[in-house]
């Protein structure tokens, strides 16, 4: 798409330009290409000089059994956020599809958490299940269950996770209400006068409608899992116990702040960098075009 | 006509209820700790109605910090979390609504090549390059500076995207007819594209704002001096005492304050909320 009446100086449009092209060099282009050079490096560990080893920091990053764990991880942590938070939104958005004048209502009651910062959520989760004193932990811990997810990896994942698809409800909710309102109510009707009951109409109909917002929630989500669950996971549990809940993101954090080794660093960062890429390729492959507002 | 059955009307506002209550009940429970003493929350049996010691923790909370730790209190906090909030959103808008206009209005070489260096950092979030950025912040001496909580993240493409997409909506006439008025660039863009664009304007704010507020992993890293935290920092960094001796009526007051501003935003401008997530989003 372009527009066929434009200005034409000759300056102006780059110096409208500079002060983004700015931007982007020094704190994207810089950086960016910065971590690509150093992932092929060694630097010694005062810094002072530097010998280039080709894909030896590589070969040993994915030579670390952490680092297929925290791989592991973050597939686990992904899926799980991503399936529960749009199973529970999409049942939400159904039943407020219903009617009309209360989906405006329940509109402002389910999108506010997506204002909550992942770090509050985070602590706010922390506080209901803190094992002495939370209050959901309480009920757990009378009932005889050892729950403990400062000790036991697996409750930690599942606090982790509660907090994340809880903060995620609301954005899930928006898009998919917004899909169902744009369904026809004449297909529909059509469904049932031919006698599909609400469920066979619920399969048949509107769920083979609703998914390419479904597909780009699904996208969307997976990207959302990946880099803004940090400040939960942070708040939480900091990536552990025993490293249980470190993602890849999170291990990129932790092990740079031990600082040391740069080249490691930069490329655990490349290799994210080619996974977001890979993620956003399929994003605007598949979903630009067959998404509907 | 679809049928209509009672019972499904009972079903969906059941589960809806039950929707409303999940999402506000760990609110609910932070904001009843925020109001009791510390005693009876470590106690583990605090009670689900408010306590009488509101004013006096978020007294504490906001003007004078915790007793147990040497934190920094929250008011100096929220006010940090403002300013760059407020300056990732102005800014943001600023540098894409000018690039968006060159991009869109105007022919020159290389326009396609700058709309794709642009276009390209939509990829890559600060996330997945945070210590090779936090070495240039370091390096140009804006550790524990506004610029640097500001700066770098003002670095992406949604904006020029979303501005890019809605001047191409606006009717070649427009310009055509303000040309035959006289008007040059800078009086097109002042006395036409702007206040055109207000509505876009002011949804992308709405979302910027909300993400400059929510901001962790960044000023985490670049910030060292307690006077230049935010609050979502300043807020766990209170949990990080072991948490028995958390002061959790104070960490949940600051958390119901840290939630606030950005959860305002979203309730009193639904609308441009809405329209600025859906519209960034695509």
């Amino acid at each position: 798409m372009e527009k066929s009446a434009v200005f034409n100086s000759k300056l102006l449009p780059y110096a409208l330009l500079v002060p983004q092209l700015v931007i982007t060099f020094v704190f994207f282009y810089w950086p960016a290409s910065q971590a690509l050079w150093q992932s092929f490096l060694r630097e010694d560990a005062f810094g002072l000089s530097s010998e280039f080893i080709g894909f030896e920091n590589y070969e040993a990053l994915f030579a670390q059994p952490e680092y297929y764990k925290a791989m592991l991880t973050t597939v686990v942590f992904s899926t799980l956020v991503a399936v529960l938070s749009l199973a529970i939104a999409l049942l939400f958005a159904t039943q407020a599809d219903k009617n009309l004048k209360a989906a405006q209502v329940y509109k402002t009651f389910m999108i506010w958490p997506y204002a909550v910062a992942p770090a509050v959520a985070g602590v706010l989760w922390i506080f209901m299940f803190q094992p002495s004193l939370g209050t959901l932990a309480q009920p757990l811990r009378f009932m005889g269950f050892d729950w403990n997810p400062l000790l036991n990896g697996n409750h930690a994942m599942a606090l982790v996770v509660m907090a994340a698809v809880w903060k995620q409800i609301s954005y899930n909710f928006l898009f998919f209400l917004a899909g169902l309102q744009s369904i026809p109510k004449s297909v529909i009707e059509a469904g049932a006068i031919d006698g599909a009951g609400p469920m066979r109409r619920f399969w048949t109909i509107v769920f083979p409608l609703l998914s390419p917002t479904t597909f780009f929630l699904l996208v969307v989500n997976v990207v959302y899992v990946f880099f803004d669950t940090f400040g939960i996971i942070d708040a939480v549990t900091g990536g552990g116990p025993a490293g249980n809940t470190t993602t890849l993101v999170y291990k990129v954090y932790a092990d740079g702040r031990l600082g040391g080794d740069l080249g490691g660093s930069a490329a655990q960062s490349v290799v994210l960098m080619i996974i977001v890429v890979a993620l956003t390729a399929v994003q605007f492959r598949y979903v630009e075009r067959k998404v509907q507002y | 006509m679809v049928e209509h059955r009672p019972l499904n009307d009972v079903i969906a506002y059941a589960i809806l209820t039950l929707g409303v209550f999940i999402v506000a009940f760990p609110v609910y429970l932070a904001l009843i700790a925020s109001s009791h003493d510390a005693g009876t929350v470590i106690g583990g049996h605090m009670p689900l109605s408010p306590g009488n010691h509101t004013l006096e923790n978020y007294y504490r909370a906001v003007f004078v910090g915790g007793s147990r730790t040497s934190r920094e209190p929250v008011g100096h906090m929220l006010t940090n979390s403002f300013i760059s909030a407020a300056g990732i959103a102005v800014g943001k808008i600023f540098i894409s609504i000018l690039s968006a206009y060159a991009v869109v209005y105007f022919r020159f070489p290389f326009r396609k090549t700058a709309f794709w260096i642009i276009f390209v950092t939509l990829m890559l979030p600060v996330e997945v390059r945070i210590y090779p950025t936090y070495k240039v912040v370091s390096d140009l001496h804006m550790l524990d500076t506004y610029a640097g909580l500001i700066l770098p993240l003002i670095a992406s493409a949604t904006g020029t995207l979303l501005f890019r997409q809605f001047f191409m909506t606006i009717p070649d006439e427009l310009l055509e007819a303000s040309r035959i008025d006289g008007a040059g660039p800078f009086r097109f863009f002042w006395d036409t594209l702007l206040p055109l664009s207000v509505t876009t304007i002011a949804a992308l704010f709405v979302i910027q704002f909300i993400y400059g507020w929510n901001q962790y992993l960044w000023p985490l890293l670049i910030t060292t001096q307690d006077s230049m935290q935010t609050i979502v920092i300043g807020i766990k960094k209170m949990l990080t005492t072991t948490d028995e001796l958390a002061e959790w009526q104070l960490a949940m007051a600051t958390a119901v304050l840290a939630m606030l501003p950005p959860v305002a935003v979203v309730v009193f401008m639904q609308r441009l909320f809405v329209r600025g997530l859906v519209e960034t989003e695509k």
